[in-house]
């Protein structure tokens, strides 16, 4: 693997092979035991936007493996404001770091980073394109919650239309049969030629526009943010964010094997008491981001 | 007393395509990017001979590639292409969609990293299915409103 750039490129073998590694890293990633292998490399991190779990569990995953973090997060300090383009700036890091993970508000800057980079790029999320890295963790989660990642009943709920997360764990989860069913506001479902993929693949569930439809039968309950820029009327915006409130008596009419994600941040979407349930991942699933970042940057650097 | 006359000259030598989509002949010569110091004869809207219509472009002393001539398939699939060599059809074949079409192009959606001001060539591969999409590398969108997204 020298590249990570877009979910669309790994095979089931090589996210198999991924989330074996990130297994592995388990303890090393808790700091109950100790592993260099990446000690004297290099990380360049380059956010051109705001991010918390990535970045941080990026250059947690670093550290702990013995190795360092250069960059920045935000480009006001940078010669970015100066009008240099994304391919001087990769040119530039690729020649400090032994390899680049980069989070930019255009779809396509990874790829595009490819091709002026030494060093493996990793996406950590292009615009509203791809973002590997959280479907790898999301894979990771499910299968370390539920022993296996085929013949399961995902319930993504929320705005599917615009978030980049649901798009990749959706084509990703295809790779390896199961049931997605599809829960949104209306306005806001999920692009067509995902839902295609999904019926062509024979992994097309159900479509709706409230969770309580498909709560039954769901063996993971996959959440994520309404954001309030969608609705130019702030009354709908309530209205709808009220719907998708996922609360305890909505959870508990779920199967008791039943697991919620969210890619966080939160809003309010989840309420805080559904935290103390046993069913709730959400925060399990962004400490996963950093064996699986791990797993990705030993590949990648230390060409394990 | 009756008269036939051509509405659009004969020509002895270079290249004729027909059966352009009705009102696709600009679209087909901006995809060519023929230079403008050639003949060229464009019939717009004629009456074809199979029913409907139909833009059949002809060019004097031009003799398009079959590379160059495959980029007519980009606006107009079922178009085709006639070689004019002593005023006589010497070759005839229909285009055919290139599996990626490098610069051309720009990509439809307008947050890709390849409408910015970077220095890069737009790429864009066609969809395994039939149904004639080209798809960007950068962004891995679909290309939408093909014929509009033609650099002039």
């Amino acid at each position: 693997m020298r590249h990570v750039i877009s979910v669309h490129d790994l095979s089931v073998e090589q996210i198999k092979d991924v989330l074996d590694r990130a297994e592995g890293m388990l303890p090393i990633a808790r700091g109950e035991a100790v592993n260099d292998c990446l000690r004297g490399k290099v990380l360049g991190s380059i956010f051109f936007e705001p991010s918390t779990r990535t970045r941080l569990s990026f250059e947690t995953a670093m550290n702990r493996l013995g190795g360092g973090v250069i960059g920045f997060a935000g480009t006001e300090a940078t010669s970015v404001v100066k009008g240099e383009t994304l391919a001087d700036t990769i040119r530039m890091v690729s020649g400090y770091a032994d390899a680049v993970v980069l989070r930019h508000p255009r779809e396509g800057a990874a790829k595009l980073a490819t091709e002026f980079s030494g060093v493996p790029i990793l996406n950590a999320g292009d615009g509203a394109g791809q973002h590997p890295t959280q479907t790898l963790l999301d894979l990771f989660t499910i299968r370390q919650e539920m022993g296996r990642l085929e013949g399961l009943n995902i319930s993504l709920v929320g705005d599917l239309r615009y978030g980049r997360t649901v798009h990749s764990l959706a084509f990703a989860l295809s790779k390896f049969g199961n049931t997605i069913n599809l829960v949104s506001p209306e306005g806001l479902e999920m692009p067509g030629e995902v839902v295609e993929h999904l019926e062509a693949s024979g992994q097309f569930g159900t479509a709706c526009h409230t969770p309580e439809k498909v709560i039954a039968n769901t063996d993971i309950l996959y959440v994520t943010r309404i954001q309030k820029e969608r609705f130019p009327d702030p009354v709908e915006y309530e209205k709808v964010a009220g719907k998708y409130r996922i609360d305890p008596e909505l959870v508990s009419k779920g199967p008791d094997s039943m697991i919620v994600m969210h890619p966080l941040p939160r809003i309010n979407e989840i309420v805080p008491e559904v935290d103390v349930m046993p069913q709730a991942k959400y925060f399990t699933q962004a400490f996963n981001g950093v064996p699986v970042r791990m797993a990705l940057l030993s590949m990648v650097i230390g060409g394990a | 007393m009756s008269q036939k006359y051509m509405k659009v000259e004969r020509i002895e030598h270079g290249t004729v395509i027909d059966h352009i989509l009705p009102s696709m002949a600009f679209d087909v010569l901006r995809v060519l990017g023929l230079s403008r110091d050639k003949t060229m004869s464009i019939l717009v809207n004629s009456h074809s001979k199979k029913g409907g219509r139909k833009d059949i472009l002809k060019f004097e002393g031009v003799e398009l590639s079959a590379e160059e001539a495959n980029l007519v398939a980009l606006v107009s699939p079922k178009a085709t292409i006639n070689i004019i060599v002593g005023g006589k059809v010497v070759k005839k074949f229909n285009a055919e969609a290139p599996p990626v079409v490098r610069g051309i192009l720009t990509c439809s959606n307008p947050n890709c990293i390849s409408n910015q001001d970077e220095p890069i060539t737009t790429e864009f591969r066609l969809g395994k299915d039939e149904s004639h999409r080209y798809v960007c590398t950068y962004c891995e969108r679909d290309i939408v409103d093909l014929a509009k997204r033609v650099s002039a």
